[in-house]
Order: C-alpha cells, then structure tokens, then sequence
C-alpha cells in the first residue's frame, strides 16, 4: 500500500463520514479545500513518521541490545532530542534548504519533501527513545534463549522487536502525534501554499488552523482542530489494531 | 509497512497538476489576445514563488485575480503570505521570484541593496486607527494620526502592536516617530502577530490599535471596533496612506530567481484590465484596493528609491 493513494483517498472517506463537521466546513471553505489539506497532512505526517521508523526502530533496537561506554549518554542525547522545539527545527532545515543553504541547488524550499525533512527530525527522538525503552523492557531470558536456539544477531533482534512490538507501536504513534499536530516547522518549511481554486500545495491541518486564528474565524478554526483530533484517533485506532491482529 | 513509505517520498514532487481547474469566472478577457494558447509560451509549466503580506493574501485578493494569470501563461502561482520584512528577507535568500509589499523604506532598502529590481506602484489603500467604541483616550474625531496616538500615549490607553516586522508594524513606528512619542509601558503591548489576531487581540481587550482598512473591513463583522481616525481614502491624514508596490527579484544576486515569469507577472498585474479587476474587487460590498499603477502622466519615483536622484554617491 503505498502512501501517496491512501493519502488521497483518506479525506474523501473522512469528508463523507463527518457529518454535521463536513457540512459545517462545506459551507465556510471551498469544494476540496478541507480534503487537500487533510490529504497533505496525512501524506507529509505518514511519510515522515515511516522514514522516521525505519531509522529509528533498528537504532533503538542496536542500542538496547548492545553494551558499550557511554550508552548512557546516548539515551539522554536521544531523550534531549523528544524537547526540540518545533519552531528551530524548521529554521535549521530552512538554512539547509533555502537557496544559500547546503541543499538549496535542489530547490527544496516551500515544498512537502522539505515539511518531510523537517517532521522527520522531529519525529525520529520520540520514536528511537520510546522504542528504545520498550526494547530495554524485554526480559533477558527471550534474549537470551533466542541465542541458545542458534539464533544470529539478526534472529535476536527480530525476537525482541516482535517482544517489544506494542510499546515500538507506541513509539510510532507518539512520533506520529508530534509530527501530524506541529505547526512551526512546517509553516516555515513549507510556506501554507495553496493553489488560487483553494487546493492545498504545502498547506496542513495546523498551518490551516492558524491561518484562520490569525485572522479571528476561531470557529472554523476549531472544526479545522477536531478534524485534526479525529484524524489522529483514527490513525491510533487503525494502528491499535493493526496490533492486535498482527502476527502474535 | 514502515518499508513502503521509502518509495513513496520519491517521485511526487510535482503537485496535483490541475491546470484544467474550473474557476471559470475569472477576471477574464482583459482585451489582449495575444498569447492566450499556453503552448506557445516558453514559461509553461513553470512556478512563480511570490512572498506577499498577509493583507494582501488575507483578504482573498490573490486568490481572485491570479486564476487570470496562470490561466495565460499556464503556470502556477505559489503566494506565500508573511509578514512585509519576512517576505523581503525570504526573497533576500534568493527563496522567492517576486515580493508584493507596503512598507517603502524597507522595499527601498531592498532595492538600494541590489536585490529587488523593476519596481512599480501595484495599489493603495489607507492605515485606520481603530479602537472600542467608548473610546477612553477621546481621540474620535481628531484629524491627525500623531495627535490621536500622542493622547493615546498620555492616557496610557492600551494599545496593541503588531510587533512583527511588518508593514503595518513599520507604519506604526514611523507614526510614533513623527508625533515624537517614544511608546512603552504596560498600556503598549507588542503581540507579533498578524494583522487579523492584532484586531482581535485589541478587541478583547478594548485596545486601540492601527489596521490596513483591508484586514479591518475584512473582518468587521466579528469585531466592536469602530474607526476612529481615518485614512486618506474616506479624507483623512495623508501619512496614513498605505501603498503597496511589486519588485521582482535581481537575477543578477539570485541567478535561479524565476526573472522572467516575474517580469511576465508585473506586467500582468499593472495592465490595465487587472488593475480594474483589483478595483472591482469587494469584500462585505465594500472596495479593498485602489489600483494606481496605470497612470497619464509618469511617475519616475516609483522605480528607485524614494528621493533618489542620478546625483546620489551611492547611485
């Protein structure tokens, strides 16, 4: 399933759904205005948080299962990483891809891939440091009999991680709450571009939100924030479930 | 799961190319008729990045009037709505093609530093000084922006600050400048927002304040704050006159910046049947912007810095 179609079809699915919020927003906003924005949300958000994991995870799980010096300060330079305010992030990743930036030949700048980069450094410490403590929590005995059975390395790491599977699911969740609900980063990455007829280019839920707050419709403002809400229950009802199900 | 998101980040830099997209009613047909097919131009497809204040974006003007553009050229146009300084500083980095701002000095700034070239006067309107209806300074009816914030200062009414750099901000500061109030204390309170929080910030704290007309009209309807001062537009003060100019960015500083979509888009925006479409443009039955790029007679000043003259050392 890849993430650019779910994405997209998630908001026709939500704006049918939603009811008396759905007629509430048709009535305020243009026709696609709400399902663009969602739909850049969710794929900026999703997209992160899954590069996030694939870094994340294997690191936390290296990191718990080894044992070296300093191991200690590697969990508070992680743990450090969970308080970076959304705010800098933003301006580091527009140093690096603004044109004078290391990365400006790429022209990054006001576009998702560069809200991508900028969620992905603030998702990527909650991910490692909460998987990182679900990985410390499983008992050294399925450890321990994963390598008595033979197993290699690889073997032991895939144990612990299906061991650890809920709190890694936790993990992910978190990181997704941070990256789908922050508004700074993006809004200076990203510039809450939308296109002349009302389409989202680089605009989401939040940098939406704010741009209604900024110009006093605290009432759209706050339907805009209980999408929000509602989208994040049902990524966790989505991912809770997936849990469940999963191969135990 | 996590593995197929890798491919996903790939491959989709290109957004949801609608170029068919339906806003038929446009600010249309604008006389000329040459170039209308986008094939024959060379800028197709391409991307004009303008940085813009949040008056300008906030009232729904561009998002009225660019249709027309992208419509003709068969491009696309991303407005990116900050403050006056922040804009000319994203267009410093070399990050945008062409700013849209009102704030003289620091687009003369801009200019003198060599990063804006090709300005023009794009429109008007006026600064209002707003504030509660019982009005506890007294300043309703004075005649003089000075004045009126100078018996704000002595009776240390609240008054709120946009704080952020912006036109407005600037405005603000040269006014204080110009009535020789240095303004400070407990009653004057800088909140760094937009224009539209400032407004509702000082409406709930019964606070003065200095609002574009545009912003204010925009969002008169769910704010007690009435006019107090006037602008030049409905006869008052001159030195609350509020012009907007266009400047593209210097492809000699920036060689990426997109000069010539930008010079394509001033051309655009000062013809004459845009400058109408911004005239026609309303918001609660009432005009935002005066179009003032069209004239008789010429006006030289607006391409250079205010008061330059060919005589200047640093010409």
């Amino acid at each position: 399933m890849p993430l650019e179609p779910v994405a997209q079809l998630a908001p026709a699915l939500l704006d049918s759904g939603a009811g008396p919020a759905a007629s509430l927003l048709g009535a305020s906003f243009r026709e696609g205005y709400v399902g663009s924005i969602i739909a850049v949300s969710l794929y900026v958000s999703l997209t992160a948080v899954a590069l996030s994991t694939l870094v994340s995870v294997p690191a936390a799980v290296a990191i718990g299962l080894a044992e070296f010096p300093g191991k200690g300060f590697v969990k508070s330079v992680v743990n450090t990483g969970m308080g970076f305010p959304s705010v800098v992030v933003g301006l580091v990743v527009l140093f690096a891809v603004s044109n004078q930036g290391p990365l400006g030949s790429l022209e990054l700048i006001f576009t998702r891939e560069a809200m991508i980069m900028s969620q992905f450094v603030l998702a990527t410490p909650p991910i490692t440091a909460i998987s990182l403590a679900a990985v410390s929590g499983v008992d050294d005995g399925v450890r321990d009999a994963a390598r008595v059975l033979g197993g290699t390395r690889i073997d032991v790491a895939l144990v612990v991680i299906k061991e650890a599977k809920y709190g890694i699911a936790t993990a992910v969740l978190a990181g997704f709450g941070r990256a789908v609900s922050e508004v700074g980063s993006v809004l200076i990455v990203g510039g809450n571009i939308t296109s002349a007829d009302g389409i989202s280019k680089t605009r989401t839920l939040t940098t939406a939100i704010q741009l209604e707050a900024r110009q006093g419709r605290y009432e759209t403002a706050m339907v805009l924030g209980a999408v929000l809400v509602a989208l994040v229950l049902t990524v966790n009802a989505i991912v809770v479930r997936f849990g469940d199900r999963g191969v135990a | 799961m996590a593995a197929v998101g890798a491919g996903a980040i790939v491959g989709t830099a290109g957004c949801s190319s609608t170029n068919d997209g339906g806003s038929g009613d446009g600010t249309g047909g604008n006389g000329t008729d040459g170039g209308n097919s986008a094939e024959s131009v060379g800028v197709a497809g391409e991307t004009l990045t303008l940085t813009t204040t949040t008056s300008t974006y906030d009232t729904g003007l561009l998002d009225a009037i660019h249709p027309d553009f992208e419509e003709m050229y068969g491009v696309t146009v991303d407005a990116v709505a900050q403050g006056t300084g922040a804009a000319l500083e994203t267009a410093r980095n070399g990050d945008s093609d062409i700013v849209m701002v009102h704030a003289r000095g620091l687009e003369d700034e801009f200019m003198r530093n060599g990063y804006g070239i090709n300005r023009r006067d794009l429109m008007f309107n006026d600064f209002v000084i707003v504030g509660p209806e019982s009005d506890p300074a007294g300043i309703g009816g004075t005649g003089s922006a000075t004045e009126a914030l100078t018996t704000i200062a002595e009776a240390e009414a609240t008054f709120v600050s946009r704080g952020d750099n912006s036109g407005t901000h600037t405005k603000e500061l040269n006014l204080w400048d110009a009535a020789g109030t240095d303004p400070g204390g407990d009653w004057y309170q800088e909140t760094g927002t937009g224009m539209g929080e400032a407004l509702n910030i000082a409406n709930q704290q019964g606070a003065y304040t200095l609002s574009d007309r545009g912003t204010y009209i925009s969002q008169r309807s769910e704010i007690d704050l009435t006019i107090l001062v006037q602008g030049p537009i409905e006869g008052g003060p001159e030195i609350l006159a509020n012009p907007y100019g266009v400047m593209a960015v210097n492809p000699g500083v920036h060689e990426n910046a997109n000069y010539d979509l930008a010079m394509a888009y001033i051309g655009w925006i000062t013809s004459p049947g845009v400058q109408e479409a911004i005239a026609e443009y309303q918001v609660n039955g009432e005009q935002l912007f005066f179009p003032e790029a069209v004239s008789e007679d010429p006006d030289f000043q607006q391409y250079v810095p205010e008061g330059w003259s060919s005589d200047d050392s640093d010409a």
